[in-house]
């Protein structure tokens, strides 16, 4: 997972050389500059400063194909509590630990390069399992949010969702099981990320429950009302749902309309003492939502059909409508 | 209409980077992956090309240079890139009409099946290959978009080069006239979908949206029952 410019690795593979500050080591590789070892002992006196620039976390956070992830803090890392469980899900746990919070432990034995790969990956894996429990607090979920406002994760493939900014999120919470997918908060699917480097991050360092934790936090987050779904049509006429490849899914981005009004015109409708326009009125909506069927219906099956239909009639508008347009 | 040597003549003069003619040209160039090849009977049929002339520009020298047969009359770099331009346009809606025929729709299908225009991004479609789609027939207005047949929706193209074709190009009626006209490529719709969960429960206004969701498909499978029953009657 870590590449040979992993400022870690660099450093680690110092380490019985020259016993440098590893820190600085990220630095430098990160600035880019071409150090020999003589010029990295005359760097030392600065070291703690410019360690005080880049911190692994910071570097890591900023690695491309990373820009999901926020900075945790040290002070929640530093809390044994926050950590519980995993030392156990994690090898090299306290050396990984100490690779996140650039502690510098001088008493190890000089490491092998495939231990030091093992560590990376391990502080990779352990940081990613920090970050989904960090992103669930109160801070995390700000930090989460500048990040969505920003729209740094992207937006919404979907053409109805009008670009909705998208959040990260998991399918388990075990690591190694999924990459990271995309939930809309407005059609309340999951994507895969466009580019394929996302494709290399665990779902498990975003988590199944931070999406739903974030937008119920923030619910002014959630976009407003949708624009209505994709209807299929054929030199402008909507498939009829009777043909054999017309639409079937319709009913997984339908919304039941949120309208108080139409309960409250049914309930007036009911009550009417006027019966005769309320067989009207529904008679009239029967025809335009079952053609073929109220055609050979007699009158009263007909009106007792358009009862039902009537009571149905807001929710299933859409599906009918295109029906009958075919 | 289209003299042998001419076309021999026209092309060796224009022909370079990937084929020997302008519409071989243009279906391999960069950014036009989505396009087919119209057949040269197709564009060279006048009635195909009805109203045509009205929409494009430079007509008669777009049409040349589609079909090869652009003379070598002297021509300001400007003009060149406008007959290009109108060139383009004019394939564009030619393009449109020609794949909800027979024999662009079995070219359309080849492309489908290799996966020309993308997956869908959807994570419970599994990768179901998509096709494109315009929002209007009217050009200029809306750029392609994907369709999914398996969750009967639209995206968004990945990439920057394929967001920016018209959709016109494509028109409204395309993928729906290749399903209609093929019905076993219509991949089995999957009742799978993606459920919101906080450490591990549901969410109440989810799930109460799922159910409804749910007693809708019941309603339009019960219909459709119905319905073809009805047609047996």
């Amino acid at each position: 997972m870590a590449g040979p410019d992993h400022p870690a690795a660099a450093a680690a593979a110092h380490h019985a050389v020259d016993h440098a500050d590893h820190a600085l080591h990220s630095a430098d590789a990160h600035s880019g500059l071409e150090h020999s070892d003589e010029s990295d002992f005359d760097d030392e006196p600065y070291a703690s400063d410019e360690s005080a620039s880049l911190t692994w976390i910071s570097w890591f956070c900023s690695l491309k194909g990373h820009e999901y992830f926020c900075e945790v803090p040290d002070a929640f890392i530093e809390d044994e509590f926050n950590l519980t469980g995993l030392s156990q899900s994690v090898n090299y746990y306290v050396e990984a630990l100490d690779t996140i919070l650039d502690i510098e432990d001088d008493s190890n034995e000089p490491q092998f390069p495939e231990e030091i790969e093992a560590i990376d990956s391990s502080a990779e894996i352990l940081y990613g399992l920090i970050h989904a429990r960090y992103i669930l607090t109160r801070q995390g979920l700000d930090q989460m949010a500048d990040k969505y406002e920003n729209a740094e994760f992207g937006t919404c493939p979907r053409v109805c969702c009008a670009g909705s900014p998208v959040v990260p999120c998991g399918r388990v919470d075990l690591p190694e099981r999924d990459s990271v997918k995309l939930f809309c908060p407005s059609c309340s699917d999951i994507y895969a990320p466009p580019s394929s480097r996302y494709q290399k991050i665990d779902g498990a360092y975003f988590g199944t429950t931070f999406p739903h934790m974030f937008f119920q936090t923030f619910p002014a987050l959630v976009p407003d009302e949708p624009i209505s779904p994709y209807t299929p049509r054929i030199y402008g006429f909507a498939i009829s749902e009777r043909s054999r490849a017309g639409p079937r899914m319709q009913w997984l981005r339908m919304l039941p309309d949120p309208l108080p009004e139409h309960d409250d015109d049914d309930a007036a409708g009911a009550h009417s003492s006027d019966d005769q326009s309320f067989v009207e009125a529904d008679d009239g909506a029967a025809d335009e939502l079952l053609p073929t069927a109220t055609a050979t219906a007699t009158a009263d099956d007909a009106l007792t059909e358009s009862m039902d239909v009537g009571t149905d009639r807001r929710r299933d508008y859409s599906s009918s409508a295109a029906a009958a347009a075919a | 209409m289209s003299d042998k040597d001419m076309d021999e003549l026209s092309s060796s003069d224009s022909g370079s980077e990937c084929g020997k003619y302008w519409v071989e040209w243009f279906t391999c160039s960069e950014g036009n992956e989505y396009f087919c090849d119209v057949d040269e009977e197709y564009i060279l049929d006048r009635f195909n090309l009805t109203n045509l002339q009205t929409e494009v520009h430079y007509y008669r020298d777009a049409m040349d240079l589609i079909t090869d047969q652009m003379n070598e009359r002297p021509m300001s770099n400007e003009a060149r890139e406008q007959v290009e331009l109108s060139a383009k346009h004019l394939y564009g809606l030619i393009h449109a009409r020609y794949i909800i025929t027979m024999r662009g729709l079995a070219k359309m299908v080849d492309k489908y099946k290799r996966g020309d225009f993308g997956k869908c991004p959807r994570v419970f479609c599994n990768n179901n290959p998509l096709l494109p789609v315009g929002l209007t027939d009217v050009p200029n207005q809306k750029m392609v978009k994907l369709y999914c047949s398996r969750c009967e929706d639209i995206y968004n193209p990945k990439s920057r080069r394929h967001s920016m074709i018209d959709g016109a190009y494509f028109g409204t009626s395309f993928p729906h006239m290749l399903f209609q006209t093929y019905p076993s490529l219509k991949p089995a719709q999957t009742e799978q979908r993606y459920v919101p969960r906080i450490f591990g429960f549901k969410l109440h206004a989810a799930a109460e949206l799922h159910r409804w969701q749910d007693e809708q498909r019941e309603l339009q499978k019960r219909r459709l029952g119905i319905a073809s029953n009805g047609g047996n009657n």
